[in-house]
C-alpha cells in the first residue's frame, strides 16, 4: 500500500531531533487523531538553513515529516510556505487515499514553524 | 518469515488440505442430486456435519454450514432479530464485539430496533449485573463473544447466558476464536447460537458454520433452494466442509498439547518484552485469555510504525491501531477498556499458533525492543524534557 519511496523515507528518516534554540518551533496534531508532528527550524536571513523533527504516527506520518523537512532545507521562508501537502505526498510517490491526512500535518508542521518564526521576530 | 498473526488467520493444515482435495475433482457432485455423484457428497457432508456436531456437543441439524464468521454472525443476529420482532425490539451486545457483530447491531438500530451496547471493565470483561440490568421485557436477543480477537479475553459465557436464558431471550455468541482452541460444549455454555470459522483453526477460507439449538426460531438471510433445512440456500461448499470438519477433528486431538506448548511460549514473549522494554503495558494480562494471544501497548510510539518495522524484520502481526484500517478511531476495544487515544493507538496483537517455535520468540524478543526505541527517538513523546 505504500510506495518504496515511503517506506525508505519511513526506514530511514531523515533530520530526526529537535534543534536547541530553534528560530521556530510548529506542533501540530493531536494524540486523539494519533499523529503528532513537531517541526524545528533554524533560519538565517530568511533561509531554512536546518529543519528538524519528531513525530508520533504512522508510517505516513514519519515519511511525510522527513520528506517534508528534506524539501524545505536550504528554501526561503516564502518558497518553503509553497511545500503544500500534495508536493510532499508527490515527493514520496504518492500516498494511500486515507493517508493524505498524514501530508496535511506536515504542511501545517511547516507553516507553524514559520509563523513561530515570524512572531519571534517581531518580538524581537 | 515468521507469522505471529494466527487470530487473523491460520494455513491449512496438510492433513486438511489432503481430505479436501478428493472432493474437487472425483468427488465434486452436488450433494443434492440423486445420482451417485451427489450421494457420494451429500454423504461427505452429512459426515462433516455429525463430526462438528459430536464436537460442541449438539445434534446433527443444529449445525448450519455457511460461508464463514461474518455469515453466520450475521445469520444468528439478523435471524433471530427478523423471526422473533413481533416479540420485542430490544437487542443487547457488548461495546467490544467483532465489527461483524457490531456493524450488524447499527444495521439492526437503523431498521427500528433499540440496541443496548454494555461496557466492559479494564481487563474487557462484560460485567453480568451490567446484562441484568440492560434487559428489558421486550428484550429478545443477546450477544456476547466468546473470546474478543484482539486481547484474546474469555467472557463469562455460562453466566451471562444463565441470565438471559432465565429472562427468556436468545443467546448467541461469536465463538470464532475459541472454536478450535478451548474445548466448548454448547449445553456448558449455555448458548442458543454459535457462530465459528473454519480458516480460524487451520480450516480453509470461506467456510463455517453457526449452532442452532433445536427451537431457535431464525429467518433465513439467503433465499433460494432448501438447503441446510431451509436456514441457508447455496449449493454446500463441500470441499470446504469436508476440510472444516477434518481441521475440527485435528484441532481436537491436540487442544491441550497446543494449548500447553503455545501459553509456554506466549507467556515467555510477554515475560521477556517487559523486562526488556520500559513503559509497555500487557493488555488483560489478569483475565481469563486465549493462551495464544498478547496484546502490548508501547508507550509514545504508533502501533502502524511497529508493525511496518517488524515487517522489516520478517516478522508478521496485527494491530489495532487507527492507521492499520481506514478509519482514524484506534481500536474500539481498547477504548471501551478505557485506555486513552494515544495509548491504544500503539496496540501490537501477537497471536501465536501451531508452528510458532521457540527461536521464533527468541527472534522477535531480541528485535522488538530496538524497534521501540528507535521509535521513540523519533517521538516527541515520552522523553525528559
Amino acid at each position: 500500500m505504500y510506495t518504496e519511496k515511503v517506506l525508505e523515507h519511513f526506514r530511514n528518516p531523515r533530520n530526526v531531533g529537535r534543534i536547541e534554540d530553534a528560530d521556530g518551533v510548529g506542533k501540530v496534531g493531536n494524540p486523539l487523531c494519533g499523529d503528532v508532528m513537531v517541526m524545528y527550524l533554524r533560519i538565517r536571513d530568511d533561509r531554512i538553513e536546518d529543519a528538524k523533527f519528531e513525530t508520533f504516527g504512522c508510517g505516513a506520518a514519519i515519511a511525510t515529516s522527513s520528506m517534508a523537512t528534506e524539501l524545505i532545507k536550504g528554501k526561503t521562508v516564502e518558497e518553503a510556505l509553497r511545500v503544500t501537502n500534495r508536493v510532499v505526498a508527490e515527493a514520496l510517490g504518492g500516498l494511500p487515499p486515507h493517508k493524505m491526512h498524514c501530508s496535511v500535518l506536515a504542511e501545517e508542521a511547516i507553516r507553524a514553524a514559520i509563523e513561530d518564526y515570524r512572531a519571534k521576530r517581531q518580538r524581537t | 518469515m515468521i507469522y505471529l498473526d494466527y487470530n487473523a488467520t491460520t494455513p491449512c493444515d496438510p492433513r486438511v488440505v489432503e481430505a479436501m482435495l478428493p472432493f474437487f475433482r472425483e468427488h465434486f457432485g452436488n450433494p443434492s442430486s440423486l445420482h451417485r455423484f451427489g450421494q457420494e457428497a451429500r454423504q461427505a457432508v452429512e459426515k462433516a456435519r455429525s463430526v462438528i456436531a459430536r464436537s460442541i456437543g449438539a445434534r446433527d441439524e443444529e449445525i448450519v454450514f455457511t460461508s464463514g464468521g461474518t455469515e453466520s454472525n450475521n445469520l444468528a443476529i439478523r435471524g433471530v432479530a427478523q423471526a422473533l420482532r413481533k416479540k420485542g425490539n430490544h437487542l443487547v451486545t457488548s461495546s467490544i464485539e467483532h465489527h461483524a457483530v457490531l456493524n450488524v447491531f447499527r444495521a439492526l438500530e437503523k431498521e427500528g430496533f433499540a440496541v443496548t451496547y454494555l461496557p466492559v471493565d479494564r481487563e474487557g470483561l462484560v460485567h453480568p449485573e451490567d446484562l441484568r440490568k440492560a434487559l428489558r421485557p421486550e428484550t429478545i436477543l443477546v450477544s456476547i463473544m466468546h473470546a474478543n480477537n484482539e486481547t484474546g479475553v474469555i467472557e463469562p459465557i455460562e453466566e451471562l447466558s444463565r441470565i438471559v436464558r432465565e429472562h427468556g431471550a436468545v443467546f448467541h455468541t461469536d465463538a470464532v476464536q475459541t472454536v478450535g482452541k478451548v474445548p466448548i460444549q454448547v449445553d456448558d455454555l449455555g448458548v442458543d447460537l454459535l457462530s465459528a470459522s473454519a480458516h480460524k483453526f487451520y480450516g480453509p477460507k470461506g467456510v463455517g458454520f453457526l449452532y442452532v439449538r433445536k427451537g431457535t426460531r431464525l429467518a433465513p438471510q439467503i433465499l433460494g433452494g432448501h438447503h441446510e433445512r431451509g436456514r441457508r440456500a447455496g449449493t454446500e461448499n463441500v470441499p470446504g466442509i469436508v476440510g472444516m470438519a477434518k481441521a475440527l477433528e485435528v484441532a481436537q486431538d491436540e487442544m491441550c498439547e497446543e494449548a500447553r506448548r503455545v501459553g509456554t511460549l506466549r507467556d515467555r514473549l510477554e515475560e521477556e518484552l517487559q523486562a526488556r522494554i520500559p513503559d509497555i503495558v500487557v493488555v488483560s494480562r489478569g483475565a481469563p485469555r486465549l493462551y495464544n494471544t498478547s496484546l502490548v501497548l508501547v508507550e509514545y510510539v504508533e502501533g502502524e510504525s511497529l508493525l511496518l518495522n517488524l515487517d522489516f524484520e520478517g516478522i508478521c502481526v496485527s494491530s489495532g491501531s487507527a492507521c492499520t484500517s481506514s478509519s482514524l478511531e484506534p481500536s474500539h476495544v481498547l477504548l471501551a477498556c478505557g485506555y486513552p487515544h494515544a495509548l491504544a493507538h500503539g496496540s501490537i496483537r501477537f497471536s501465536l499458533g501451531k508452528w510458532t517455535t521457540e527461536e521464533e520468540i527468541s527472534r522477535v524478543v531480541s528485535v522488538f525492543p530496538g524497534i521501540v526505541e528507535k521509535l521513540r527517538a523519533i517521538s516527541p513523546f515520552g522523553k525528559a524534557r
